[in-house]
């Protein structure tokens, strides 16, 4: 199981989330209401130290664990799918404070809740499936 | 031990959530939670219905387990590692909340009006929790990924389309937030 590490490294990033409450509704709320600075330093902290490690990822600094060059997929372009899915998401987000992660690190938390949200997600990612050809870019 | 269980401030948030980012990197695959929700569908037999969910979903073991891993913390913190939930939460917010009717804001996580296990089986909070769940798989896949693909894996790589993709997630969460909560509370 060569695999596990991702394992680990899952229930890492669930303490991290939970420690610093970026998986509590309150805390989205506040964002969203911009009266707090909490989940906008979390957020752009990530990305901050995130941007040095992806200088070094492309620079061919640092390789993976194979010796091979990091290079991260690039993200499908598009105005309307970004935009307009983003809202959506945003509207999902803003209303039961959960996102991709951390709904399943609420599982954890709320089971009962968190269900209803991830079975609702899986609804709308097959929605977006069946709807995919169709959807402007 | 005393430092793990009490709250962690902020600034310790960002560096271990690109340190997580580094090795999921590191580890050789790209770093993302949404694609799950496309993965899970796959598992279900959406295959069956759509030609789009006919991957070979043991491609993705290793996203599977970090998700085992997620749900794995969440149990650890909850029951473990934070013996108080209470938030520091701004006190214009808590009034705010008060005044919309919310019970106990900041008081845990979670508020008892949309989390409670007897509103969650209730009409209307079984509405907000699945509808809310559908924007959020539909729009994540619309837009090709989340808070940690887009707004953290994204952006720090400069990328364009995760720039906007983080635009719409702030239209929508203001939208939600200062209209949606509103109406609904």
């Amino acid at each position: 199981m060569k695999n596990i590490k991702f394992l680990v490294l899952g229930i890492f990033f669930a303490i991290v989330l939970s420690k610093v409450q970026a998986i509590s509704w309150f805390r989205f709320y506040e964002m969203f209401k911009f009266q707090s600075f909490h989940m906008f330093g979390i957020i752009g902290g990530a990305v901050i130290f995130s941007a040095m490690i992806m200088q070094l990822f492309k620079k061919g600094i640092i390789k993976d664990i194979n010796g091979d060059k990091i290079v991260p997929k690039q993200k499908k372009k598009g105005v309307v799918r970004t935009l307009v899915g983003g809202t959506f998401f945003g509207l999902g987000w803003g209303v039961s404070g959960a996102c991709a992660a951390p709904v399943f690190v609420i599982l954890g938390f709320k089971w009962l809740p968190a269900l209803i949200i991830l079975l609702g997600a899986l609804i709308g990612a097959f929605i977006y499936g069946l709807l995919s050809n169709r959807l402007p870019n | 031990m005393e430092i793990v269980l009490q709250p962690w401030p902020w600034f310790v948030g960002g560096p271990l959530i690109a340190l997580t980012l580094f090795l999921y990197f590191y580890f050789g695959k790209n770093f993302g939670a949404s694609t799950n929700f496309e993965t899970l569908c796959t598992i279900a037999g959406a295959g069956r219905v759509s030609n789009y969910f006919k991957k070979d979903w043991k491609e993705r073991d290793f996203a599977l387990l970090f998700v085992a891993g997620l749900i794995i913390g969440g149990f650890i913190s909850s029951n473990y590692l934070i013996p108080n939930q209470a938030i520091d939460l701004n006190p214009t917010t808590i009034e705010e909340l008060t005044e919309l009717g919310f019970s106990n804001p900041a008081k845990s996580y979670f508020p008892d009006e949309i989390f409670s296990y007897e509103i969650a089986m209730s009409l209307k909070g079984f509405l907000i929790l699945i509808l809310s769940g559908v924007c959020i798989g539909f729009g994540t896949r619309y837009a090709g990924g989340c808070t940690s693909g887009h707004a953290i894996t994204g952006l720090s790589n400069f990328e364009i389309p995760s720039l906007l993709a983080v635009i719409g997630f702030f239209i929508g969460g203001i939208i939600a937030v200062w209209f949606l909560i509103p109406l609904i509370f």
